[in-house]
């Protein structure tokens, strides 16, 4: 927010000045107003191992993160090369495998991902669309410069989070909103139902489209019944569907409906326990071979993980040169490949300087943050690298851009955050300004996960630049 | 729509429905014991026991306290989460069910609902309990007329609208037949009562306030409370809406709302089953229900209003839940056969 000490950022000035009218005292309460509205609204995550069903709020920073129309351009223009890449890529490697047999990936990487899914070699998704809704991380290191950190092209949640700050947002500081020019967000769920109903199978002139949740233990089910609500779709779980004669149908009090399109919030592995994970019971048995005969969709595709393995991930530049003929707009940060032997060596003599991540891990786990670890923890650490390597990836500790945060008893400090913006990819490419931005709540951490103590900002796009 | 959001649905409102009359049912004791502070221990475990038998819930209570005494009575009603039926437990389960369905319910009736849930569950809810316990309930009782006011206001009458009626009414008038059965005790297990002493009056005047009845009982019999008078009033008036005979008759409106069969006539079970119990009560009179014996009239309803429970679980939600085990073999059949007739798809 600051471009120097003690002087905000052009486009930072109008809010300031309007934000500067606001006593402490009026502050906390709008604070504690807000907190208690999530709560009672219970837009909240489950906690997971917590025998009292305990549901939190994911805390939310009251101070938006502000992003000039020219900076979101740039990323937009940068998110809409990288989904295009990803998806091509997605497509090559369950038809053809050009860019393998092109040398430009090696056949081992793929071939090795946990999530490649080879039964769906040859198999046509609609539309040849593979990622139909797209989170993408990014983050702006030390000097500014916006990086993708991870693609998450399966099940990427958090969505809801952008639509309820804002409304919470305009709610609180209404008089700030008039002044700045904001760009909106609510028109997310009309994008995503226009994405769902665009693959619906050939034929289907008004199809119907269902949200399939894991249930309402899920940490993610407040989000579930939100984007169903806003679509006017139904949400449904896997024992209200039910497959006959490769068609997929719901069970209503009127007998039993067919099914076109599904939003499945649901991972591959738990689909279909006639193909996938036998001891399924979110799935539906016999989808998948509905799917394979083209009576219903699904968004994602089954698949789609791979690309958000993090080995794979280091070949997302070479995807958008080898595909696309050019250069990245946004670049990766940079990776080191402890499978590759000179790449190994350099991770194994520097687990002390670097982030090591497993390569199909998120949600914070499974990672070693070498600067800020005890030394046992880096031996065990170097054990798992050398006894799996094709599953582990390094990278340097880029020192994540902070925000200003409030941290209680009046007081603003910086905290490190990062931006999730929602990709949508069907007739053609659709993301909401700005997205979501989480922040590190505890001071020094980099860690911005919902299960990590991290928590929330609005992310206001600005019409203009100032 | 879905079946299990019909389920869903049905049982949130029935549990909002059984909280509130449990809440009344623990209101109008405590006061009425306040007039009676000379009771020794087993008057007062007299005194409590009928109103848990009433709830059907007297074994699990006996495990749970070894003697039934005014604050083991209240901690079973109201805080006990064994007790599936305690006030915290509805609730519970109400908002279980409509988080289930939070997609189907208005933002406005979730965030009552929640907020209930969150005061019942706070370590507050205790302190106010201790402080002042009809304060406590009165909350109880207001956010489930809220609760009713606001389904009435906010949410489209559809078919959602009709199974959470359908619940509310079948709960409604199963309480009502509850808590008219706490005194039954007090009037011979066949036919008309002769007399009636005063300590009679006056536990029958809290039945008909555990009913939310005494004004408009007052209305039409004055300040005249007699057994038979209140059982007839909550039994068989057409125009209270807690007595059992208008609860019926909207259960029966709501399931042929449902499906659009016309009144009188009938399509699946729960239909012909509330139509023949609502023919029943409109043509019923007082005098043959208590020749038959109230407390064994009282069972029999129970006994129906349960068979149109299920009658009604069997048309519209029980579209069979399959075994998942079955269904994978099921369709592991169907996919094989496939594979036979039509040449496998390359892989």
């Amino acid at each position: 927010m600051a471009s120097a000490p003690g002087r905000p950022r052009p486009h930072y000035q109008k809010f300031l000045e309007q934000f500067e009218g606001i006593t402490p005292a009026e502050f906390d309460e709008k604070r504690r107003a807000v907190d208690l509205a999530f709560l009672r609204q219970g837009i909240t995550f489950n906690v997971y191992g917590d025998s009292q069903g305990t549901e939190r709020i994911f805390p939310f920073d009251l101070i938006p993160r502000i992003i000039p129309a020219k900076e979101w351009e740039y990323l937009e223009r940068g998110l809409i090369q990288r989904i295009t890449a990803l998806n091509l890529f997605l497509h090559d490697i369950y038809h053809g495998q050009k860019i393998i047999k092109d040398g430009v990936i090696p056949p081992y990487f793929i071939l090795s991902a946990k999530h490649f899914r080879r039964e769906f070699v040859n198999f046509k998704v609609p539309k040849d669309i593979y990622i139909h809704i797209c989170g993408t991380d990014l983050i702006r290191g030390g000097d500014g410069q916006w990086m993708v950190l991870e693609d998450n092209g399966r099940t990427p949640s958090g969505v809801s989070y952008v639509l309820e700050n804002r409304r919470a947002l305009q709610r609180t500081l209404p008089n700030i909103f008039e002044a700045i020019g904001v760009r909106p967000v609510d028109q997310y769920p009309q994008e995503l139902l226009k994405t769902l109903q665009y693959i619906a199978p050939a034929g289907i002139v008004d199809p119907t489209v269902v949200l399939l949740t894991p249930g309402c233990y899920n940490s993610a089910y407040f989000e579930h019944t939100f984007l169903a609500r806003q679509m006017g779709i139904e949400i449904v779980e896997g024992r209200d569907l039910l497959v006959r004669e490769s068609r997929v149908y719901m069970r209503t009090t009127k007998g039993l409906q067919p099914v076109h399109v599904i939003y499945r919030r649901v991972d591959d592995d738990f689909l279909d326990p006639t193909v996938f994970r036998r001891d399924s019971m979110l799935g539906v048995p016999g989808l998948v071979h509905a799917y394979r005969a083209g009576n219903v969709s699904l968004a994602n595709s089954i698949g789609t993980g791979v690309a958000d393995d993090k080995v794979i991930y280091y070949f997302v530049p070479k995807m958008i040169k080898y595909y696309l003929d050019q250069d990245p707009i946004i670049p990766n940060v940079p990776t080191y490949l402890a499978s590759e032997e000179s790449d190994r060596k350099y991770v194994l003599e520097n687990l002390d300087k670097l982030v090591v991540k497993a390569a199909n891990e998120s949600g914070g786990y499974g990672m070693l943050m070498g600067p800020k670890s005890s030394k046992d923890e880096i031996e065990a650490f170097r054990e798992k690298v050398i006894a799996d390597p094709r599953n582990y990836i390094a990278q340097p500790m880029i020192s994540l851009s902070t925000h200003p945060t409030y941290v209680g008893d009046g007081n603003f400090e910086g905290r490190h955050v990062d931006l999730r913006p929602f990709i949508l990819h069907g007739e053609k490419t659709v993301i909401v300004p700005g997205g979501l931005t989480r922040v590190a709540l505890r001071k020094g951490s980099l860690i911005v996960n919902s299960s990590q103590g991290g928590g929330s900002k609005d992310t206001w796009v600005l019409f203009g630049d100032e | 729509m879905l079946s299990r959001v019909a389920n869903s649905l049905f049982w949130m409102s029935r549990y909002i429905e059984r909280a509130e009359n449990t809440a009344r049912i623990v209101d109008v004791n405590l006061q009425l014991l306040l007039d009676s502070r000379h009771l020794n221990d087993q008057q007062l475990a007299d005194y409590w026991m009928p109103i848990i038998q009433a709830t059907g819930d007297d074994k699990l209570f006996q495990t749970l306290h070894p003697h039934a005494t005014g604050d083991a009575v209240t901690e079973f009603l109201v805080f006990q989460a064994e007790n599936t039926n305690s006030i915290l437990s509805s609730i519970a389960q109400a908002r279980e069910n409509a988080r289930m369905v939070r997609d189907q319910i208005t933002v406005e009736m979730w965030e009552e609902l929640n907020r209930l849930y969150l005061i019942l569950r706070s370590p507050k809810a205790r302190d106010t309990w201790e402080d002042s316990p009809f304060e406590f309930l009165q909350q109880v009782k207001a956010s489930s007329l809220h609760l009713v006011g606001i389904v009435y206001a906010t949410i489209v009458h559809n078919e959602n609208w009709n199974f959470m009626q359908a619940g509310k009414y079948m709960e409604r008038a199963d309480q009502t037949t509850r808590i008219l059965d706490v005194r039954h005790a007090t009037v011979p297990p066949k036919g008309l009562p002769t007399s009636v002493s005063q300590t009679t009056a006056l536990a029958w005047s809290a039945v008909l306030r555990s009913c939310s009845a005494w004004d408009a009982y007052k209305d039409l019999h004055g300040g005249d409370v007699t057994p038979v008078k209140v059982a007839e009033f909550l039994l068989l008036s057409d125009s209270f809406p807690r007595s059992v005979r208008f609860c019926v008759e909207e259960l029966d409106r709501s399931l042929h709302d449902i499906s659009g069969v016309p009144a009188r006539r009938f399509s699946n079970d729960a239909e012909k089953l509330s139509g023949r119990l609502l023919a029943e009560l409109e043509f019923g009179t007082i005098e043959e229900i208590f020749a038959h014996g109230l407390h064994d009239y009282l069972d029999l309803i129970q006994i129906k209003l349960g068979n149109i429970s299920s009658s009604l679980f069997n048309t519209y939600i029980f579209q069979p839940f399959l075994n998942m085990e079955e269904e994978i073999m099921v369709q592991q059949e169907f996919q094989q056969q496939q594979a036979r007739r039509i040449p496998a798809r390359p892989v």
